[in-house]
């Protein structure tokens, strides 16, 4: 296995002014290999969407570094960064309302990453765009319409097709699914599921639905205010959660199932995640942790390997 | 023990440019106290107006309740937001909204906002009311309370002002409590803090609860009843176990198959429902879930199916309200149901499809609005009728 994506106590605050930041990543590595599925869960606001952009660069980092296929990409992009690495890796938006723009033709949409990035002519343009949205299950003819005349759910294949028209490696999917009905949520991932297969992409999956993270993941990492706390297989992680976090996490993710719900023992996460603003030192859990101990809020534990785990990773001073 | 509440029939239009939206088109149900009933169902298929119409919230025009009753404790209240004086939102019924925004006043703290309930409500004076606000905010697990009732919304995080709004829907200690899409706008952490809140709050105040959402982990967590609406009706009812482990109507399945499971694998994939819900201008006639279903036959596409009872909870207790349709027509000998024509029950007639859509079925019955569970409406029949010889 060859590591695709790789990066290095990657760290983005964002400045508030008045010497106040929010310390969105802090210091986050994680390697993702090719052809891999890394699921990325969390609570709101612990940062999941902002390493998402700062590893393709749309935001500038603060500190550490990003690696794709062995080259260090740069900290802070220039428009010609932008033509050489968009090829190569794309995001899809978490709402697929207002990531499309509506005054352009869904035709405008999905074929502007080859109009900027390729030099087809306009011609090849529109037929490459009519193939792909036949790819994601939409008609050709839909290409002079606008994005209001579509469904939730074909509003987020156009921008599916819209990222993956340029043939890219490496996709960040932000919430890809979670503005979407049950009904619509599958189509979209057997739609990612089989154009993994097809074109070999790497995907780096964000989602709060620990369910169907696990589901399409080939393993999960769960980040709080801006860290990994716990990395491993999605199967294992999810049905053997280690860290204390990852446990109320497990818990709280409710199952289609009145009989497993019932059986639950079942007590939620206690308080607010801390602002990112003032985060505190030691361990970042410690304030809702049922089993901090002194030294947590002192010392901040790093992500180790735990042996007996298949090479899990946790953040926790409860291991080692 | 009688419902609370009991809504039997109800229709409501809206009046568009584009035509006349008929978003709920014969709903009945029962909530009972400290039960709660889920409400699911795709995006558009009438949860939220069926609520609205009960709270008073439709706009009219455009809406307009076309027809049937919502009785609380026995009296109408659908369609007066006042009865016998007194505001039946926020007295008998207090309301949790997806957008907590929408229904919180910006510029007002949130311990006001709260007391000035209770000052109209329950008449309370001003001290008394803060209090009490702050002794709500604490029910609803909000940190230090008495200091951030003193603050505005903009100043609580999305989860704790949801808590604000549980706080300010249940001050006036209201019988039934209506959350529409009470988690949907949250991670899972704040949402189970708030699932975790409704079922105590529920525990102790016995507080009847309709719960709205798409979510069917949600409802598997909290519900102890299920109705799943398609298209401005519910199609299936009946207990949460019923309907999550003996799912009888195509539409229900297809739910749980696009959903993955603890068990399911990458090498299976889920089954989305493909196709997309009808236009609501023009329902078609038939099976509205016929364009969808995998196991349409051809009279689905000429009638209505009504509400068939699957495995009810009383066996010897038919359900009257329940009409089955008598003449087997060659649709469904083609379609293999073989039912194993029973004595006819004499109130058996076939009725008018818009009429049948509006069929109340007893509590707990699970019943489902699909053809292909005719046999078994007739087989209970049957049963019913063989086995004490009281035929329905
Ligand atoms: N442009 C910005 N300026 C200032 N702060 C920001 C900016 N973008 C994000 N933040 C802050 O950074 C933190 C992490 O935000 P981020 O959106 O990455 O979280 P997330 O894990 O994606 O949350 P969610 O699940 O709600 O999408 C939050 O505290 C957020 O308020
Ligand atoms: N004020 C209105 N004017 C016109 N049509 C309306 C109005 N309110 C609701 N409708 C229509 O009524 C139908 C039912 O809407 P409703 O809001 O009850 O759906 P829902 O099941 O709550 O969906 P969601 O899960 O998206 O909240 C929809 O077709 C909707 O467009
Ligand atoms: S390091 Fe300490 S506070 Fe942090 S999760 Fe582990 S036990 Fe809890
Ligand atoms: S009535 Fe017919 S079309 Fe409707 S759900 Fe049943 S089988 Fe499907
Ligand atoms: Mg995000
Ligand atoms: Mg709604």
């Amino acid at each position: 296995m060859t590591v695709l994506l790789e990066t290095e106590n990657l760290t983005k605050h964002f400045d508030l002014g008045h010497g106040r930041q929010v310390h969105a990543v802090d210091g986050l590595s994680l390697a993702i290999e090719e052809r891999e599925i890394v699921g990325l869960v969390g609570e709101s606001g612990s940062g999941k969407s902002t390493f998402g952009k700062t590893v393709l660069g749309l935001h500038e980092r603060t500190a550490g570094r990003v690696s794709f296929q062995g080259e260090d990409l740069p900290a802070s992009y220039r428009q010609q960064d932008f033509r050489r690495y968009a090829p190569h890796m794309q995001m899809i938006f978490q709402d697929p309302y207002s990531s499309l723009n509506p005054r352009m033709t869904v035709g405008e949409i999905v074929g502007e990453g080859l109009k900027l990035h390729s030099d087809l002519s306009g011609r090849e343009v529109r037929e490459r765009s009519a193939e792909w949205l036949q790819r994601v299950g939409l008609e050709p003819a839909h290409m002079s319409r606008y994005p209001h005349e579509f469904s939730g759910g074909q509003r987020q294949r156009i921008g599916v097709a819209r990222a993956l028209i340029l043939e890219p490696e490496f996709v960040v999917c932000d919430e890809p699914i979670s503005a979407l009905d049950v009904s619509v949520q599958a189509q979209v991932i057997n739609l990612l599921d089989d154009l993994k297969a097809s074109l070999g992409l790497t995907l780096l999956f964000i989602a709060h639905d620990l369910s169907m993270v696990r589901y399409v993941s080939d393993r999960m990492a769960v980040m709080y205010l801006g860290a990994l706390v716990e990395v491993g297989k999605a199967n294992d992680v999810f049905f053997d959660p280690q860290h204390p976090y990852t446990r109320f996490l497990v818990a709280a993710n409710p199952e289609p199932d009145p009989r497993t719900e019932r059986r639950r023992a079942f007590s939620a996460i206690q308080g607010e995640i801390p602002s990112p603003i003032n985060v505190p030192p030691g361990c970042r859990f410690a304030n809702r942790c049922p089993q901090a101990m002194p030294q947590c809020r002192e010392q901040t534990p790093q992500l180790i390997p735990l042996q007996e785990k298949g090479g899990r990773e946790v953040a926790c001073h409860l291991f080692g | 023990m009688s419902a609370l509440l009991e809504v039997r029939d109800l229709e409501v239009e809206f009046d568009t440019y584009g035509g006349t939206v008929h978003a709920v088109r014969g709903v009945s149900f029962d909530v009972r106290a400290g039960k709660t009933l889920a409400i699911v169902g795709e995006s558009g298929c009438g949860k939220s107006v069926t609520v609205q119409s009960i709270m008073g919230l439709i706009p009219i025009p455009p809406g307009r309740i076309v027809a049937g009753t919502a009785e609380l404790r026995g009296v109408d209240i659908l369609g007066r937001p006042e009865v016998d004086g007194r505001d039946v939102r926020g007295d008998a019924i207090g309301m949790i909204f997806q957008d907590p925004m929408t229904s919180l006043n910006p510029t007002m703290t949130i311990g006001d906002q709260i007391a000035e309930t209770l000052q109209t409500h329950r008449g309370q004076d001003r001290p008394q009311a803060r209090a009490r606000a702050v002794e709500l905010l604490e029910m609803t697990r909000i940190p230090e309370a008495e200091q951030r009732a003193g603050q505005y919304p903009f100043e609580f995080s999305g989860g704790m002002l949801q808590r604000a709004m549980i706080a300010m829907a249940i001050a006036c200690e209201p019988a039934i409590l209506v959350a529409d899409e009470p988690s949907t706008a949250l991670d899972v952490t704040i949402q189970a803090q708030i699932l975790d809140l409704l079922g105590d709050l529920q525990a102790k105040t016995s507080m009847a609860i309709i719960l709205i959402t798409h979510d069917l982990g949600v409802v598997a967590r909290l519900a102890d009843e299920v109705a799943v609406m398609y298209a401005g009706r519910i199609v299936e009812h009946g207990t949460a176990d019923a309907v999550f482990h003996q799912s009888g109507h195509p539409y229900t399945q297809g739910l749980k198959a696009a959903m993955p499971t603890r068990n399911s694998r990458r090498d299976d994939p889920l089954q989305p429902i493909d196709g997309s819900p009808p236009d609501l201008f023009a329902p078609p006639p038939g099976c509205a879930y016929r364009p969808r279903c995998p196991n349409a036959m051809r009279i689905c596409e000429r009638r209505d199916p009504p509400a068939f009872p699957l495995e009810p909870s009383d066996a010897s207790r038919p359900s009257s309200a329940i009409d089955v349709v008598a003449n087997t027509n060659q649709e469904d000998a083609a379609s293999g149901s073989q039912a194993p024509t029973p004595r006819t029950p004499p109130e058996e007639t076939d009725i008018h499809p818009a009429k049948d859509a509006t069929a109340a079925p007893p509590h707990r019955d699970h019943f489902s609005r699909c053809w292909l569970h005719q046999s078994e409406a007739r087989a209970h029949f049957a049963a019913a009728a063989a086995g004490d010889g009281d035929p329905p």
